[in-house]
């Protein structure tokens, strides 16, 4: 049976950096319960026969050329982040090596 | 190792692709810019952006998947998601279960084979730096994002584990370096972090085919932090089993300063990436003209370069030095030694003197020419310069270019005759009667007396092993024989 739970809610919001009230977790527990319980009612059907998709269109290789484009201003980059120094983007301490 | 047990590695070696631009937009691929220039909203992962793959890394890691025998295949690209700010999006492209490259194999020099389970292309991340307490943020410390990377190509090599020991794992990154910097993918730079290893390290009793619990080590930033993590990682775990424990799976983190591995503190959320097919990208399908291009314009090998070098000195009735053989290899001096070779030049002399002398300094002796390099060897093989005068020669050639015959007669390195050779042996004789006794006597100590002796009067321009032969017929004369 699908459903999700308030401490798992509040689990993924501090893991996504969201700052979520109470009220805001009560609400998305919910909403994500009936997502979850929507998928739960396509996973009843019976799909052993049909392949699994990802596109829609059949279409590969879209390719481009390794040609170089614009890049965005720095400052209206930094500009957009919370924090910003030397010229790099201020994020909470990292603990661990990159995965 | 301890008696009784086998090491068993398999590599994951990264590689920054030589591209121009990143794996999915067009900001520039370039190492040392400043932080956050090359970025757009593609690789920020901004809303209503698209992902367009670049055909120049298709092509690269499809030379890449050919070198490495790899059978080349239609593939994918999914989303390993992950919370980590080293990447905007929360999530890196990568190919998961259907990756571009499989089944190859890499031979090593030693005649080993170690098979590729996969070559799959992937995006870099973006680099954090971690900041001290600055006491800004109730004293918290803080880490600072450069997303110049995030993005950029790479071809992660994933090795079987067939490796067995910390050389030859060494010897395998040597070889597969070769081979990238063959097919034109990479520059090879493993200090720039154009080339980054995480090994994956158990060990088990020998003779056993079961493999052990690994552990995987990462922060391998050089040969020698291979070869030293391999060899700390399989003793710790050794012991672990000597005293009745048990290897747990987990990563670790070698520390090059203290010489050990460590655990990396637990993330913040299980191995569970949530892998699903990238919907902004369509399948990647080799067809004709992408498997052309993964063909063409291919340079040489390692291993056919040796295959090369073999052939030439077998045809000169010469034995090649195996590990001069990988010094020029590695150094790009292989060409320099078959063109001096072709010239005239002895090939064992030469190879030893390219091996030596200019490989110590290789940018010089990439740009030697060869014509020059083979005239110095002639002059050496033909005794009319010592092994001391042409190593001088060839560090003057290396430094200013010229005609080496020109460069000795400057440092006046005329060729000693016979005559004033035999002389100046006989007065070093005449002077040392006592050592002379001990040498008649059958003392081959004392050799190095009297060559070192004989060096000195002629100013270095005797050859060591003509003043060795003299001496033993000076001996033979003394003895009456
Ligand atoms: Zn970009």
């Amino acid at each position: 049976m699908a459903g999700i739970g308030i401490d798992e809610v509040r689990h993924v919001a501090r893991l996504a950096r969201l700052e979520l009230s109470d009220e805001e977790l009560h609400g998305l527990v919910g909403e994500l319960t009936a997502l979850l319980e929507h998928v739960d009612a396509i996973r009843q059907l019976d799909t052993s026969g049909v392949p699994a998709t990802a596109h829609a269109i059949p279409l590969s290789n879209v390719l481009r050329d390794d040609v170089v484009g614009p890049c965005l201003e720095r400052d209206e980059v930094l500009a957009a982040a919370p924090a910003a120094e030397e010229g790099r983007i201020v994020v909470p301490a990292i603990l661990r090596e990159e995965p | 190792m301890p008696e009784g047990y086998e090491t068993v590695v398999g590599l994951e070696v990264h590689c920054e692709l030589a591209t121009a631009t990143k794996l999915f937009c067009g900001c520039p691929n370039v190492f040392g810019a400043e932080p956050n220039t090359n970025i757009c909203p593609v690789c920020l992962g901004l809303p209503g952006s698209l992902p367009v793959l670049n055909r120049r890394a298709v092509e690269l890691a499809m030379r890449i998947g050919t070198a490495l025998g790899c059978e080349i295949r239609p593939s994918v690209f999914h989303r390993k998601n992950y919370f980590y700010p080293d990447m905007p999006k929360d999530y890196q492209i990568s190919q998961y279960d259907e990756p571009v490259n499989v089944n190859g194999r890499l031979e090593l020099p030693d005649g080993s084979v170690v098979g590729i389970e996969r070559a799959h292309i992937e995006e870099d991340t973006g680099k954090t730096t971690h900041v001290g307490a600055t006491g800004r943020i109730h004293g918290a410390s803080h880490s600072l994002v450069d997303y110049n990377r995030a993005g950029v190509p790479l071809v992660e090599t994933v090795s079987a584990p067939d490796i067995r020991s910390a050389e030859q794992a060494r010897a395998y990154v040597i070889e597969l370096r070769g081979v990238l910097v063959a097919t034109g993918a990479s520059d090879g730079r493993m200090e720039e972090g154009s080339l980054r290893v995480d090994a994956n390290i158990s060990v088990r009793p020998t003779g056993s085919d079961i493999l052990g619990t690994r552990c995987e080590v990462k922060n391998l930033n050089s040969l020698r932090s291979l070869v030293r993590a391999i060899e700390y990682e399989a003793r710790r775990q050794v012991e672990l089993l000597e005293a009745g424990g048990a290897v747990t799976q987990e990563t670790r983190h070698w520390d090059e300063d203290a010489g050990v591995t460590h655990p990396l503190r637990s993330k913040e959320e299980a191995y569970d990436y949530r892998y699903f097919q990238e919907p902004d990208l369509v399948p990647l399908v080799p067809d004709a003209a992408l498997l052309e291009a993964a063909t063409a314009g291919e340079a040489l090998l390692p291993s056919d370069r040796r295959r090369r070098i073999a052939e030439v000195f077998a045809a000169h009735g010469a034995e090649a030095s195996a590990e001069q053989v990988l010094t020029v290899i590695e150094l790009d001096l292989d060409q320099l030694v078959l063109d001096a070779v072709e010239v005239g030049a002895d090939a064992r002399l030469a190879l030893a003197r390219a091996a030596n002398e200019a490989a110590a300094r290789p940018d010089d002796a990439r740009r030697l020419d060869p014509r020059a390099f083979a005239d110095l060897v002639k002059m050496e093989h033909d005794g009319k310069l010592s092994a001391t005068q042409s190593k001088t020669v060839l560090g003057a050639l290396l430094e200013e270019g010229g005609d080496p015959a020109d460069i000795a007669a400057r440092l006046g390195y005329e060729a000693l005759d016979t005559a004033e050779l035999e002389a100046a042996v006989d007065r070093v004789i005449a002077e040392s009667p006592d050592e002379w006794t001990r040498y008649v006597g059958g003392d081959a100590k004392v050799t190095g007396y009297f060559v070192g002796k004989v060096m000195q009067a002629t100013k270095g321009r005797a050859d060591g092993k003509v003043v060795s032969s003299v001496l033993a017929a000076r001996r033979d004369e003394a003895a009456g024989r």
